[in-house]
C-alpha cells in the first residue's frame, strides 16, 4: 500500500524536474548558468493559469489532444514498475496495453495537430507517425526478450529482474535491448538527435510543431504529459539497464530515483555533444534499433 | 427450435428484395416493405442463434448450427440489417429508380446465401449458397453497370472468385475421394495420405483466400469496395470476406490428424504479408474507400496471423496456443465486420454529403457533420487496435498468444509464433499513421474544394445504424467478457478430439482488460472536465491559426493526404510502388500547372496485368490457326486423332 502510494506521488510530482535535470547538463556543457532546475514546474504552473488561444479552425478533437496525451501517460505510469516495486496495475499481457496507450495518445495528438489545418503541424503529424511506426516492432522485440528471459508476461513480472545472467548468452541479449530501447527513449520523447525540443525553425521540428498552436491550461497538460512520457519510458529502460539492481523497499526507491536522474544527465550529455540527424537518417536508426533487439531475440533461440 | 429461427431468419433476408419489384409504382413502399423484412429477418435470426448457443440444435443431414456457425452467423445478420436501414437513406427508390430494385434484390440473396454457408455441412448445399453468394456479390459491384470502372471491377471480381470456385470443386471432389461421402464431417484419421493433405491445405488456401483477400489473392478487393455503393461495401468488407475466413477455419477442422508446424508458417507468413503490404498500400491511397479496402487486406492478414498460431498450438499440443490464437482471430472476425462497416457508413455518408471520394478534395467536415466524424473517428481508434475499444481486445489475444510461445521449450518452434508480436506492432503503427492521415484530411482542418461547401450531417436513417455499431464497438472493449460463451462455442467446435480445451476466460484476464478500458475513459473524463474548467476560467480568444506570418493563406495549402505518406512511401517503397506526373522546370512567370500520383498494386498493377499483356502477345502470334477456314478446324481434328492414335498404338 505505502508502495503504491509513493509510486502514484512520484509519477504526478517527479516529471518536469526530468527536463529541469537535462536543462542543467546542458547548460553547464555550454558554460552557462541555465535555468533553474525547477523552471519546468513554474512553466506548467503559469500555463495552467492563462487563458487560450483557439483557431476558428479548430473542433472537439483539438481539446482531445492533450487531454489523451496526459491521460495515457499516466494509466501507463500505473503499469511500469517503478524501482523494482510491484506496480500498482499488473496482470499478463500488460505490457501490450502499455505500448498501444502511446500509440492512442499519439493518435489524438497527431489529430489534434491536423485539427489546425496547418501544413507545419500536418508535417510535424506525418513524421512523429512515420517514426513511431519504426520503433514500436524495436519495442515489441525487446519485450519478447524480456519476457523470455524473466518467464513472465506483466511488466512487473519482466522487469523484475533476478533471472541469471550468463556471459554467453542473455547479458549479450540484454545488451542489445537496451541499447536498442535507448534509442527507442530518445526518439519516443523527441530528444537529440532524433528531434530538437529548443529549435525554432518549425520546419525541422518534430514534436514541437505538432503543438504549435496550443495554447494556456491545453499547451501545459501538453508539456505535463510530455515530461510524465520521459519518465515512464525511463523508468522501463532503467530496469532493463540494471535488471538486478536491489528491489529492497527504500533502497529501491532511492536506486530508483538516482537512476532517473542519472538518466536525466546521460541524455543531457547526449544533446550536449551531438547534433540532430537529418530527417531522412532518422528511419534509419530506428530501423537499426529494431534490428539490434531482434539479434537479442535471435540469441535467445537455443 | 433454434435452428427453425435461424432458416426462417435468412429466408426473409433471401425475399427481401421482392417486394421492392412487386411494388414498383408505389413511392417508398417496397424499399420500406424491403427494410422491415430484413430487419425482422435478422431479430429472428439473432434470437435463433443464441438459443442454439445454450440449446445446440441436433444437426441434419444438410444443415448444421454449431458454436463455429453461429460465431460467423451474428455479423451476417446484424450488418446487412443495418446496412439495409442506412441503404434506404443512401440509395433511395427516387434517385435510383432504375438500379434501386436490383440492389435491395441481391443485397438479401447475398445476405441470405452468406448464411447458407455457415450453416452448410453437405457439399452440394455449402457450394450452391457459395456459388449464390458469389454471384450476387458480382451484380451489386456493378450496380452502377453503366460506368466503366464499376464493369471492370465486376469482371475481375467474377474471374477471381470463380478461381476460387474451382479449386472447392476440386476440394470437395478430393475429399468425396476420400471419405465416400459429400457430409461436411472432420476425415478420419489415417486415411489420407500426406501428399494428399498438403494438397487439400493448398487448394483450402487459394479457394478460401480468394474470397477472404489473402494477399496476393487480393486483387479483385480493392476495385470492388470501392466502386460499389457504401452500404453495399460495409457488407462486403465486413461480412462476405469473413465468409471466405470461415471457410478456411473449417477446411482446417475437418482436415485429420495433427498438422504439420509449416502450416502454421505458411498462415502467418501470408498474414504478415496481408497485413504488412495491405495497410503500406493503404497508406498511398488518395480514394476514401479504396483506403478502406486494403486496411480490410490488412485485417484479414490479422485474422490469418490468429489462425496460424492457433494451428501451431494444436501442431506443439499446446491448447494455450490454439485458444488464444483463434480466440483473436473469432474476435477480430465479429470486430472488423463491426468497425468496418461503421467505416465504410461513415465514409458514405460524407461521400453522400460531397459526391467525392478523393481524400485530397475533402476537409473540414467534422463541423458540418459532427455525428459522422465522431463515428468514423471512433471507427478509426478501434481499427487501429487502441484501447478502450474493440479492435484492442482481440488483437491483445493475438498477442498473448504469440507471447505464450515463448514458453514453450521444444526446439525453436516458439520462433515462427512469437514472430508475430513485433509484425503486429509495424502493422498497428501504419494504421494509426494512415487513419491520422484519412481522419485528419477528410474531417478536420478547412474544406479544400467547392464540394465540402455544402455538406451537411446525414439523416437519422443513416446516423442511427453508425451509432447502433459505435455502441457494439464500445461494448465489446470495455466489457469483452460477454463475447467469451460465444468464442469458447466457437473454439470448441473448431478443435474436436483436443482433449485439454480450457475456456478462454481462464487464460486472458479480460476483467483486467475491462478495468484499463474504465480507468482509461475516466481519467479522460477527469482531465477533460478540468481542463474545460481552466480554458473557462482563464479566457478564450479566437483567431486564426499560426501562419508563420504568411499574408494569404488558402485552404489548399493545407497538408494533404499525400504530402502525409510521403516519408512512409519512400520507407516502403520496395513495396509501394507509385507512379508520379510531376510538374517541371518553371518559366519565371509560372503557368498553371498539375501534378497526379497513383499508387500501383503490387500484385495486379506490376505482376498480373504484365504477365496477361505478354501472354496476349505470344497467344496472338498463334492466330493464324483460327482464320475462320471450316476445312482448316477439320485438318485439326484429323490430325489430333492420329496423333492420339499412333500414341494410344505406341502404348
Amino acid at each position: 500500500m505505502r508502495d503504491v502510494g509513493i509510486h502514484i506521488l512520484l509519477l504526478l510530482l517527479l516529471p518536469p524536474l526530468l527536463p529541469g535535470v537535462i536543462g542543467k547538463t546542458k547548460a553547464f556543457f555550454a558554460g552557462r548558468v541555465g535555468p533553474p532546475l525547477l523552471q519546468p514546474y513554474y512553466d506548467i504552473l503559469k500555463l495552467m493559469r492563462k487563458g487560450s488561444v483557439f483557431s476558428v479552425t479548430t473542433t472537439w478533437v483539438f481539446c482531445a489532444g492533450p487531454v489523451v496525451g496526459l491521460a495515457t501517460a499516466l494509466l501507463a505510469g500505473l503499469l511500469v514498475p517503478f524501482g523494482g516495486h510491484r506496480a500498482p496495475l499488473s496482470f499478463p499481457g500488460d505490457m501490450i496495453l502499455f505500448a498501444y496507450l502511446f500509440a492512442l495518445g499519439r493518435f489524438f495528438t497527431a489529430a489534434a495537430a491536423l485539427d489546425t489545418g496547418s501544413a507545419f503541424e500536418g508535417m510535424g503529424a506525418a513524421r512523429e507517425l512515420t517514426f513511431a511506426c519504426l520503433a514500436e516492432p524495436a519495442l515489441l522485440f525487446g519485450m519478447l526478450v524480456l519476457a523470455k528471459l524473466s518467464d513472465s508476461l506483466s511488466l512487473t513480472g519482466m522487469l523484475a529482474g533476478g533471472y541469471p545472467l550468463e556471459l554467453g548468452v542473455t547479458a549479450p541479449a540484454l545488451v542489445l535491448v537496451a541499447a536498442s530501447l535507448f534509442l527507442v527513449l530518445l526518439a519516443e520523447n523527441s530528444r537529440i538527435p532524433f528531434d530538437d525540443p529548443n529549435t525554432h525553425l518549425e520546419l525541422t521540428m518534430i514534436h514541437e510543431v505538432m503543438v504549435l498552436d496550443h495554447s494556456g491550461p491545453a499547451f501545459g497538460l501538453i508539456e505535463y504529459g510530455a515530461t510524465m512520457k520521459l519518465m515512464v519510458t525511463g523508468a522501463v529502460w532503467l530496469r532493463v539497464a540494471m535488471p538486478n539492481a536491489a528491489a529492497d523497499s527504500w533502497l529501491g526507491w532511492i536506486l530508483f530515483l538516482a537512476g532517473l536522474l542519472g538518466l536525466a544527465v546521460v541524455i543531457g550529455v547526449v544533446e550536449s555533444v551531438m547534433a540532430r540527424f537529418r530527417m531522412v537518417v532518422v528511419p534509419t536508426f530506428l530501423v537499426a534499433a529494431c534490428l539490434l533487439s531482434a539479434f537479442g531475440m535471435v540469441l535467445l533461440v537455443r | 427450435m433454434s435452428s427453425a429461427l435461424v432458416l426462417t431468419g435468412l429466408l426473409l433476408h433471401a425475399v427481401s428484395g421482392i417486394p421492392g419489384w412487386v411494388f414498383r409504382g408505389y413511392r417508398d413502399g417496397g424499399q420500406r416493405l424491403s427494410v422491415w423484412l430484413a430487419g425482422a429477418g435478422s431479430v429472428l435470426g439473432i434470437i435463433g442463434c443464441l438459443a442454439a448457443l445454450w440449446h445446440p440444435p441436433p444437426s441434419g443431414p444438410f444443415l448444421r448450427i454449431d458454436g463455429l456457425a453461429v460465431v460467423f452467423l451474428l455479423p451476417v445478420f446484424l450488418i446487412p440489417a443495418l446496412g439495409a436501414i442506412y441503404g434506404t437513406a443512401y440509395w433511395r427508390q427516387n434517385d435510383h429508380p432504375g438500379n434501386g430494385c436490383r440492389l435491395r434484390l441481391f443485397f438479401g440473396l447475398m445476405t441470405a446465401a452468406m448464411g447458407g454457408v455457415t450453416v452448410a455441412c453437405h457439399a452440394m448445399v455449402f457450394l450452391v449458397a457459395w456459388e449464390i453468394m458469389a454471384l450476387s456479390g458480382f451484380f451489386l459491384i456493378t450496380t452502377e453497370d453503366e460506368d466503366r470502372v464499376a464493369r471492370a471491377a465486376g469482371l475481375l471480381y467474377l474471374i477471381v472468385t470463380h478461381i476460387g470456385t474451382l479449386c472447392l470443386f476440386a476440394w470437395f471432389a478430393l475429399f468425396h475421394l476420400l471419405t465416400g461421402s459429400f457430409a461436411l464431417e472432420p476425415i478420419a484419421d489415417g486415411i489420407a495420405s500426406p501428399a494428399m493433405l498438403t494438397v487439400l491445405f493448398w487448394l483450402a488456401v487459394v479457394a478460401f483466400g480468394c474470397k477472404a483477400g489473402i494477399m496476393p489473392l487480393h486483387i479483385w478487393l480493392p476495385g470492388a469496395h470501392a466502386t460499389a455503393p457504401s452500404h453495399v461495401s460495409a457488407l462486403m468488407s465486413g461480412v462476405l470476406i469473413k465468409i471466405g475466413v470461415y471457410g478456411l477455419v473449417r477446411a482446417l477442422s475437418w482436415l485429420p490428424g495433427v498438422p504439420p508446424l509449416w502450416w502454421a508458417g505458411v498462415l502467418l507468413a501470408l498474414g504478415a504479408v496481408s497485413g504488412v503490404v495491405g495497410v503500406v498500400l493503404a497508406l498511398g491511397q488518395h480514394d476514401l474507400k479504396r483506403l478502406l479496402a486494403y486496411h480490410s487486406i490488412e485485417n484479414i492478414g490479422i485474422i490469418v496471423m490468429g489462425l496460424g498460431i492457433a494451428v501451431a498450438g494444436r501442431t506443439l499440443h499446446q491448447p494455450v496456443l490454439l485458444v488464444l490464437g483463434l480466440a483473436g482471430a473469432l474476435l477480430h472476425v465479429w470486430n472488423h465486420a463491426l468497425f468496418k462497416a461503421l467505416l465504410f457508413l461513415s465514409a458514405g455518408s460524407a461521400i453522400h454529403a460531397t459526391h467525392t471520394r478523393e481524400i485530397d478534395r475533402l476537409g473540414g467536415l467534422a463541423r458540418a457533420m459532427p455525428w459522422t466524424a465522431f463515428s468514423f473517428a471512433l471507427g478509426a481508434v478501434a481499427i487501429c487496435g487502441l484501447p478502450p475499444l474493440n479492435g484492442f481486445v482481440s488483437e491483445w489475444l493475438v498477442y498473448l498468444g504469440a507471447f505464450h510461445a515463448l514458453g514453450i521449450g521444444q526446439a525453436k518452434s516458439w520462433v515462427v509464433a512469437a514472430l508475430a508480436a513485433p509484425i503486429l506492432a509495424l502493422i498497428g503503427g501504419l494504421a494509426v499513421a494512415c487513419f491520422v492521415k484519412a481522419f485528419g484530411v477528410v474531417f478536420l482542418g478547412e474544406g479544400r474544394s467547392p464540394e465540402v461547401c455544402g455538406a451537411r450531417e446525414a439523416g437519422l436513417l443513416m446516423v442511427g445504424p453508425m451509432l447502433v455499431l459505435v455502441f457494439f464497438c464500445v461494448l465489446i472493449g470495455v466489457a469483452p467478457i460477454v463475447v467469451v460463451p460465444v468464442l469458447d462455442a466457437g473454439i470448441r467446435a473448431w478443435a474436436l478430439g483436443e482433449p485439454e480445451l480450457v475456456s478462454l476466460s481462464s487464460l486472458a484476464r479480460l476483467g483486467w482488460i475491462s478495468l484499463g478500458a474504465l480507468a482509461l475513459l475516466a481519467l479522460c473524463g477527469l482531465l477533460g472536465a478540468g481542463l474545460y474548467r481552466r480554458i473557462r476560467c482563464g479566457g478564450v480568444v479566437r483567431s486564426v491559426t499560426w501562419d508563420c506570418g504568411y499574408a494569404a493563406p488558402t485552404s489548399r495549402m493545407q497538408y494533404t493526404a499525400s504530402s502525409f505518406a510521403q516519408i512512409l512511401g519512400s520507407v516502403f517503397a520496395w513495396v509501394q510502388r507509385s507512379q508520379w506526373r510531376k510538374p517541371g522546370t518553371m518559366p519565371v512567370f509560372p503557368d498553371k500547372t498539375r501534378f497526379r500520383g497513383h499508387i500501383l498494386d503490387v500484385v495486379l498493377d506490376t505482376t498480373v496485368k504484365p504477365a496477361f499483356r505478354s501472354a496476349v502477345r505470344f497467344l496472338s502470334s498463334l492466330r493464324f490457326l483460327q482464320a475462320g477456314n471450316i476445312h482448316a478446324y477439320l485438318f485439326y481434328i484429323v490430325a489430333f486423332l492420329i496423333v492420339l492414335l499412333l500414341w494410344k498404338g505406341a502404348a
